[in-house]
C-alpha cells in the first residue's frame, strides 16, 4: 500500500473507509468521502488562459470562483464527447477547493481496509501516479485517486 | 495568542496612537495660535497617559522620555514658559519623537538612545538642572478614592485631633454564595486588608448547619475583623471594591476602642445572614435610613440598601461611540454584500426573464431591494473607511524632518482630513505621498535667499489636501514653488536618451516626463529624494490602487501633483468587453480611449504584426484574443474595436476586442488563493447572470504580449 493509502487507513482507524465513487471515461474512481464538499450539475465554465488542457476554467460557486478540472483530460483519456450531463464533484484538497468534473457519481461505499490493494507496478503513465489503492466491489475494480497528485501546483504559474 | 497580558498590551499601543494623534492636532492647533489652557491640558494628558501606561508595562525607556517632555509641557501649562514658535517645534520633535518610542516599544525594537539625546537635552535646557528620574508615585495608576458618603457613620467618627493612635476600624464582612461563585476568595481580602495594618479576624460559623444539612453551593460563614490603620475607610472599602454587591459589608470605627457593632443585637446578626445568602432582599428596601449605631433595630439588610447604589465607584469618563472590529470581519462582511449585489442583479435579470408586468408587487419590491442592497454597500464599505487624517499627521511630520534637511522653511498646511478612504489605500498611499512630500520640499520649494528675491514669504508652502469628487478620492500636494523648470526637464530628458531632440512637446507632455523610470531633475542627489527611485515608482503605486496620478504647474507659482483615487479597493470601475466568444473587464483607469479601427490606421510591421496609427503616433496592436490563447489572430482587424491602454512608460498599446458591452462596478474576486496566477489576469468578478467574467490586468498583460496579430503562415519559420 503507498504511503496515501496507509494515511487513508489510519486517519479512519477503523476497518472500513468509505468512498464516493463515480464515472470516468467508463472507468470506475474513487475519493475518500471526507475530502467531498459538494455534488453539483455542470456548469458553464469561464475558460483561464494559459491553463493547462485539463483546467475547465472557473464557476461561481455562491458566490466563491471555484476552478473546475475535468478529470478524463488530467487522467490522460479523450473527453471530446462535450457531455452537458457532467457533475461535478467539490472537493477540498488541504485549504484549496476545486471542483472535479466527471461523467456520473455513482456510488457511496465502505471499502474494508485489508481489501485495499496497492496499484500494480506499470510502465509509467499519468494514470498511475494518481492512484493510490485499488479495490473489488462486485467484480468491478474501484481506482482510489490521489487528490493532491491530481491538484495542478498551487502558487505557481499555470502556463 | 490568547495572553491576556499581550491583548491588554497591544489595546495600550492602540490607545497610544489615539493619544499621539490628539497629541499632534493639540500641538497644531497651538502651532496656529490657540493658547488656551485646555489645549495645553490636552497635550500634556496625552503624554502624560502614554506615560502612565507605559509605566505598568515596565518600557522605561519610554516612561523617562515622556516624564521629561511632560515636565516641560507641565512648565508650560503654569504659564512658567511661553509656547512661542520654537519651543512648539522642539515639541513637535517631542511629539515625533515619542511616536517612534511608542511604535519601537510595541514591536519590541531596541531605541537608540542617541536619537532622542539631542531633544532631551533641549528640553533640559529649558527646565535648567532638573531631577530626570520620574517619581514612582506619579508612575503608578493613581487609586480611584471610593466615596461611600454613607450617611450617618460619619457623625461617629470622632473629629481627626481626637485620636492621635491609629484608629481601629471595625468590619464585619459576609459573603453571599455569589462572591464564591464570581470565583472570589476571601482569604486574598483578608491578605490585602493585612497590607493596611495590625489585622484580628475571627470567622464566624455560627449560621453554619450540620454535616447532613449542608448545601455545598451557600454562603454560611461571616468573619468579624479588628483593623488598626492609619488608612481611612476609602482605603479599606477599596479592598473590597472587586467583590461589591456580593457580600454584605459594614466598616465602622470603634469609638474609643469600644467595637461599636457588638451593640448590634442578635436579630441584626440573623438578618445580615438572611441577606448574605440572598444577596437582594424581595421585599422593598425602606428609603435611605440613617444607621444611626445607637438604633439597634436597624438591621443590616436595610445599610446594604442604602449602600448599594453608593458604593458603586463614579463612572469613568463616557464611552466613546466608537468600537474596535478585527479587520477581518469587516471584509467578510464586505464579501457578503458584495454576493447579495450579485444575486440581487441575478435575481433581478429572472425576473425579467419572467415577463413580469412592469408594475407587478414583485417588480417594484425589487427596486426596493435594489436600493437598500446599495445603501447596506455603501455603509458596508464606509465601515472600513477611516479619515485621511492619520496619514496627513504622518506627512506633517515628513515635511518637518525634510524642511530641516535642506535648511528652508516649511509650513504644511492640511485640507479635508476627515476625508475617509479605504484603509488599505491609506496603508498603501504612505511612500508615494511620503516621497511626494519630500520632492515638494526638495524639488518643488527654492532656497530661502531665491524666494525673497522673487519677492515670496521666505516660508515655503506646502498644501496637502484630501477631497471627494465623483466617486473617487483627490489628494492634491501642492508646493507654492518655482514650478517646473520645463526648458530644464526637456534637457535632462534629452541628455538621458529619454526623448529625441527637437520633439514637439507640449506643455503637459512635458511635465510628465518627470514620470518616466529614471528621470531625477536634482543637480546634485540630495539626501532626501533623487536616490534613483523617482515618480515612476510613486505612479506605478498609485496605478497599482487603480489611481491616476496628475500633475499641473505654472511658472513661479508652483506644482501641484493630483492623485484620484478609488474609495476602495474592493469593487472596480470596469468596462465589459467580449471576445472570442469570453466575456473580460477591463479596469476602466486605464483605458485611455476606444476608438474603431479604420484599415488606413493599420499598418504592418515586421513579419507577425501590426501597429495603428493613432494621430499620428504609433502604438502596437494586440489582439486580446490571441494574446490569452483564445483564439488565432484574425486575417483582418479593420473594423474591430480598440481599446488604448494606458502604460507605465507612457507608451500605449491598443487592444483589439470584438465588442464593448458596458461600463460598470464589478466585486473583485481574487483568483489566487483557489487555482494561482494567471498571466494577464488581475482577478474574477461575478456578473449579473451568474458567470464570473475575468478582471484583466492591463500592465501585464501588455508586458507579456507576444504582439502577434497575423494568423501563423506555415511556410513562416520565423519566431516571434
Amino acid at each position: 500500500m503507498t504511503d496515501a493509502g496507509k494515511q487513508i487507513a489510519k486517519q479512519k482507524d477503523a476497518t472500513e473507509i468509505e468512498l464516493l465513487s463515480f464515472l470516468v471515461g467508463g472507468q470506475d474512481y474513487s475519493v475518500d468521502i471526507m475530502s467531498v464538499r459538494e455534488i453539483r450539475g455542470g456548469a458553464t465554465a469561464t475558460s483561464l488562459p494559459h491553463s493547462p488542457d485539463y483546467v475547465r476554467g472557473v464557476i461561481n460557486l455562491r458566490g466563491t470562483v471555484l476552478p473546475i478540472m475535468d478529470l478524463s483530460r488530467r487522467l490522460g483519456m479523450d473527453s471530446d464527447v462535450e457531455s452537458d450531463r457532467n457533475v461535478i464533484i467539490v472537493v477540498a484538497v488541504g485549504d484549496r477547493t476545486v471542483g472535479l468534473m466527471v461523467d456520473a457519481v455513482s456510488d457511496i461505499l465502505a471499502i474494508p481496509e485489508d481489501e485495499m490493494q496497492p496499484p500494480p507496478d506499470m510502465p509509467a503513465d499519468n494514470e498511475r501516479n494518481f492512484v493510490t489503492a485499488l479495490t473489488i466491489i462486485d467484480g468491478r475494480m474501484i481506482r482510489i485517486l490521489d487528490l493532491n497528485a491530481i491538484l495542478p501546483p498551487a502558487n505557481e504559474e499555470a502556463a | 495568542m490568547s495572553d491576556p497580558m499581550a491583548e491588554i498590551r497591544a489595546s495600550f499601543f492602540i490607545e497610544c496612537e489615539e493619544l499621539l494623534e490628539a497629541l499632534q492636532d493639540g500641538l497644531q492647533a497651538m502651532f496656529d495660535g490657540a493658547r488656551d489652557d485646555e489645549t495645553v491640558n490636552v497635550v500634556f494628558r496625552a503624554v502624560h497617559s502614554i506615560k502612565g501606561g507605559a509605566g505598568a508595562f515596565g518600557l522605561d525607556e519610554l516612561v523617562a522620555f515622556a516624564h521629561r517632555f511632560e515636565t516641560v509641557l507641565d512648565e508650560v501649562r503654569a504659564h512658567r514658559l511661553a509656547a512661542d514658535g520654537d519651543l512648539l517645534k522642539l515639541f513637535f520633535q517631542c511629539g515625533d519623537m515619542l511616536g517612534d518610542l511608542v511604535r519601537d516599544s510595541r514591536d519590541g525594537l531596541d531605541h537608540d538612545p542617541a536619537r532622542a539625546a539631542p531633544v532631551l537635552d533641549r528640553l533640559d535646557a529649558l527646565m535648567g538642572t532638573q531631577d530626570d528620574t520620574p517619581d514612582a508615585e506619579e508612575v503608578a495608576f493613581q487609586p480611584m478614592a471610593v466615596s461611600l458618603d454613607l450617611p450617618g457613620l460619619d457623625t461617629d467618627t470622632p473629629p481627626p485631633g481626637d485620636a492621635p493612635a491609629p484608629p481601629v476600624w471595625s468590619i464585619r464582612f459576609s459573603p453571599a454564595a455569589s462572591l464564591y461563585a464570581a470565583g472570589n476568595e476571601p482569604l486574598f481580602l483578608f491578605r490585602a486588608l493585612r497590607d493596611l495594618g495590625e489585622i484580628e479576624i475571627t470567622c464566624q460559623d455560627r449560621d453554619l448547619p450540620t454535616l447532613d444539612s449542608l448545601e455545598t453551593e451557600q454562603s454560611f460563614l461571616a468573619w468579624e475583623i479588628t483593623l488598626t490603620t492609619s488608612e481611612g475607610e476609602a482605603a479599606i472599602r477599596e479592598v473590597f471594591e472587586f467583590v461589591d454587591g456580593l457580600c454584605d459589608l459594614e466598616v465602622t470605627e470603634q469609638v474609643g476602642g469600644a467595637d461599636i457593632t457588638k451593640l448590634h443585637p442578635p436579630g441584626a446578626d440573623a438578618a445580615a445572614a438572611n441577606v448574605a445568602t440572598a444577596p437582594y432582599p424581595a421585599a422593598p428596601a425602606p428609603g435611605p435610613t440613617t444607621p444611626e449605631v445607637t438604633t439597634p433595630e436597624v438591621t443590616a439588610a436595610e445599610l446594604t440598601a442604602a449602600e448599594a447604589p453608593k458604593a458603586r465607584p463614579p463612572a469613568p469618563s463616557p464611552p466613546r461611540a466608537t468600537v474596535r472590529v478585527d479587520l477581518d470581519r469587516i471584509d467578510r462582511l464586505v464579501n457578503l454584500v458584495g454576493e447579495i449585489v450579485i444575486n440581487q442583479a441575478m435575481l433581478t435579470q429572472s425576473v425579467e426573464e419572467a415577463g413580469l408586468p412592469p408594475n407587478s408587487a414583485v417588480r417594484t419590491g425589487l427596486e426596493e431591494f435594489l436600493q437598500l442592497t446599495r445603501d447596506i454597500q455603501e455603509s458596508v464599505m464606509m465601515i472600513r473607511a477611516q479619515p485621511v487624517k492619520s496619514l496627513f499627521q504622518r506627512m506633517a511630520r515628513i515635511v518637518r524632518e525634510s524642511s530641516a534637511d535642506v535648511g528652508k522653511e516649511v509650513h504644511l498646511r492640511t485640507d479635508g482630513e476627515n476625508t475617509e478612504v479605504d484603509k488599505t489605500v491609506i496603508e498603501r498611499l504612505a511612500d508615494p505621498l511620503t516621497h511626494m512630500i519630500r520632492n515638494a520640499v526638495d524639488h518643488g520649494l527654492e532656497n530661502t535667499a531665491d524666494r525673497i528675491a522673487a519677492g515670496k514669504p521666505a516660508e515655503g508652502k506646502v498644501t496637502l489636501t484630501a477631497m471627494h469628487r465623483s466617486g473617487r478620492v483627490v489628494i492634491e500636494v501642492a508646493d507654492d514653488g518655482g514650478g517646473i523648470n520645463r526648458d530644464k526637464v526637456r534637457a535632462i530628458a534629452e541628455m538621458k536618451g529619454l526623448i529625441t531632440p527637437d520633439l514637439p512637446l507640449t506643455d503637459s507632455e512635458i511635465d510628465n516626463l518627470l514620470f518616466l523610470p529614471g528621470f531625477s531633475t536634482a543637480e546634485e542627489v540630495s539626501n532626501l529624494s533623487g536616490r534613483g527611485v523617482g515618480m515612476d515608482v510613486v505612479r506605478s503605486s498609485i496605478q497599482a490602487l487603480g489611481g491616476r496620478i496628475s500633475i499641473t504647474s505654472e511658472q513661479g507659482k508652483g506644482t501641484t501633483f493630483s492623485i484620484s483615487l478609488p474609495l476602495t479597493l474592493a469593487v472596480l470601475d470596469g468596462m465589459v468587453v467580449r471576445v472570442a466568444g469570453e466575456t473580460l473587464v477591463v479596469p476602466l483607469n486605464s483605458i485611455l480611449e476606444t476608438l474603431a479601427l479604420t484599415r488606413e490606421e493599420i499598418r504592418e510591421f515586421g513579419p507577425e504584426t501590426h501597429v495603428v496609427n493613432i494621430r499620428d503616433n504609433f502604438v502596437p496592436l494586440l489582439d486580446l484574443g490571441a494574446e490569452l490563447g483564445y483564439r488565432d489572430p484574425l486575417e483582418d482587424y479593420a473594423g474591430g474595436v480598440v481599446l488604448l491602454i494606458a502604460q507605465e512608460d507612457s507608451n500605449p498599446a491598443a487592444v483589439v476586442v470584438d465588442a464593448i458591452e458596458d461600463q460598470r462596478q464589478v466585486v473583485i474576486k481574487g483568483l489566487q488563493d483557489s487555482y494561482g496566477r494567471v498571466p494577464g489576469i488581475a482577478a474574477a468578478t461575478i456578473l449579473g447572470d451568474g458567470q464570473i467574467a475575468l478582471i484583466l490586468d492591463p500592465v501585464d498583460l501588455v508586458a507579456q504580449a507576444s504582439g502577434r496579430t497575423r494568423p501563423p503562415r506555415p511556410i513562416d519559420a520565423k519566431a516571434g
